[in-house]
């Protein structure tokens, strides 16, 4: 009885991904998102709204992302990102705080498990932010996680933590200041000086504008700019989330929360993208 | 020899029309799809039309008591199509001044707006611009404060910052130790004169919901709502964003 149930259960998955293959294979008719990020917001109130334990909406959360992850992997996403801790997070209750940081090493050392879904897809971790903010054994966990799949090259899941837009503006200016001081340091250690090999003529203009934005741009944590931002619960605004990469990205505010997102979400993201893919790319070339 | 290469080929000419007809199958299929979602999106835009006609003549008695205060500085941002037309924008501000709102920044990426900006002013009474209304106390009870910002006020003024805090702090030898922070950049943005308020709300006029670069920097918990095309733009619907505003509870990230 049990067997029977156990391959009806694998003959509906495998049903369920042809399905999936087939709505991809009309999907991709049309151009299809390059970056996807998420903020997987909700999974507090969906604790709430079904009476679970504390904590046990951001473990079905992480459930809801694995399989996000997959459909997206599926339709050839390259660059996924994912909010999954923010600075101003720290502020909530210590248990609560010390209970999200446990179950994420918990998760993360489970990401470099042979059968898990990046080393299935070929996936790249990165772990962003300020990553000193968070306690030793789950940096340490990042880090190996980080190790272990640098060498996959299909796809890039960036898992931010610790981090926040602002955060993340500040890294790129002050990693920016910092490497043209050290260049001018090594030119003036040559004898050019402290202007370069133009010489102390150099007008005012020029001494103005030593950063440029590449060089800015250079130092952000996350690359490229995204195409589609998600934000589950609703909720219309970004957080302090990639406020400097969606400049053209198009914002998604599913109602649903964060643990019961579907693939039809992610279906009607595409579709949203590519029913404005003329207009956002051209807005990217200006 | 020959035989079997003919048939080789005739295979693969055939697997070739097979999958070119599939093709052409699935591009059918696509645009039957997006038939579909843009068949749902004109009964939605018929709905909030009539919905908008319901809330400008009072009759959906929930946002009759609308508290505009709440909204202490609002952002408007739209596409250059949508900027060009000057009278669609003044008509716009009149709403928002009839709805109450006091701050307003208007913001298109190429800077179309700043170029009309005359246009504007002189067809509307309250209104000073924000850099007047912060210089002089004299700001009148129904004045409307005007911001005109563009893409050179985003990322080229965190650029612009970048290089004023290298020049003041990273050049001088005693200054090594010099490490920036969060408050030094917002210093350096009032310093260039690129420091303006975090808007609360941001209403987005075009055809698809993206803030289209406003500076980054003033984004992080602003509310962001597309309102659809400015042509369309209706007092209802500007209401019912505002109302909707006025519900949200922020936590911050607590």
């Amino acid at each position: 009885m049990e067997r029977h149930s156990s391959c009806q259960t694998t003959f509906f998955a495998y049903f369920l991904a042809f399905l999936r293959k087939c709505i991809f294979m009309v999907l991709s008719s049309g151009p299809l998102p390059r970056h996807i990020a998420f903020i997987m917001d909700g999974n507090r109130r969906f604790c709430k709204k079904n009476n679970l334990m504390e904590g046990a909406g951001h473990r079905v959360g992480f459930s809801a992302l694995m399989s996000m992850l997959k459909y997206c992997y599926e339709f050839r996403v390259k660059y996924v990102t994912i909010y999954a801790f923010s600075i101003d997070n720290f502020r909530r209750r210590p248990e609560e705080v010390q209970s999200v940081m446990d179950l994420m090493q918990e998760k993360i050392e489970g990401l470099t498990k042979e059968e898990s879904i990046v080393n299935q897809y070929g996936v790249k971790v990165r772990f962003v932010g300020n990553l000193q903010m968070l306690n030793k054994p789950v940096r340490l966990a990042a880090e190996r996680a980080m190790l272990a799949t640098a060498n996959n090259s299909k796809a890039v899941l960036t898992i931010c933590v610790a981090y926040t837009s602002t955060d993340e503006i500040l890294h790129a200016v002050r990693e920016s200041c910092e490497e043209k001081r050290d260049e001018l340091d090594a030119l003036e250690a040559t004898g050019s000086g402290p202007y370069g090999l133009l010489g102390p003529n150099n007008n005012e203009k020029e001494q103005e504008e030593q950063i440029d934005l590449r060089e800015i741009e250079k130092h952000m944590y996350v690359t490229p700019d995204s195409d589609i931002i998600v934000r589950t619960s609703g909720e219309t605004r970004l957080s302090n989330f990639l406020l400097w990469q969606s400049s053209v990205s198009l914002l998604y505010s599913p109602l649903v929360l964060w643990p019961e997102i579907q693939f039809w979400h992610l279906v009607w993201a595409v579709i949203e993208f590519q029913r404005n893919y003329l207009y956002l790319k051209g807005k990217v070339k200006q | 020899m020959y035989l079997g290469d003919e048939m080789h080929k005739a295979k693969a000419m055939t697997w070739y029309r097979i999958a070119q007809i599939g093709n052409l199958g699935l591009l059918l299929l696509w645009h039957f799809v997006h038939l579909i979602v843009n068949l749902w999106y004109f009964a939605l835009g018929l709905g909030q039309t009539l919905e908008s006609y319901l809330i400008s003549r009072g009759l959906l008695k929930r946002y009759n008591s609308l508290d505009s205060n709440r909204v202490r500085y609002l952002a408007v941002v739209m596409d250059s199509k949508e900027a060009g037309q000057t009278s669609e924008v003044i008509k716009l501000l009149q709403h928002l001044e009839d709805i109450g709102i006091k701050h307003v920044c208007l913001y298109d990426p190429e800077g179309l707006l700043k170029k009309s900006k005359e246009a504007i002013l002189e067809k509307l009474t309250y209104v000073k611009l924000y850099e007047e209304a912060t210089k002089s106390d004299s700001l009148v009870r129904k004045d409307i404060t005007l911001e005109f910002a563009s893409f050179s006020d985003g990322k080229k003024a965190v650029l612009k910052a970048a290089n004023y805090l290298f020049k003041k702090n990273y050049l001088c030898e005693e200054q090594k130790e010099f490490v920036c922070t969060e408050s030094h950049i917002d210093e350096a943005l009032k310093a260039i004169g690129c420091a303006r308020p975090d808007p609360d709300l941001l209403l987005v006029y075009g055809p698809a919901r993206c803030h289209l670069g406003f500076p980054a920097w003033r984004l992080r918990y602003t509310e962001i709502v597309h309102m659809g095309p400015l042509k369309s733009m209706k007092f209802g619907s500007l209401i019912k964003a505002i109302y909707n505003f006025t519900k949200v509870h922020q936590n911050y990230g607590t």
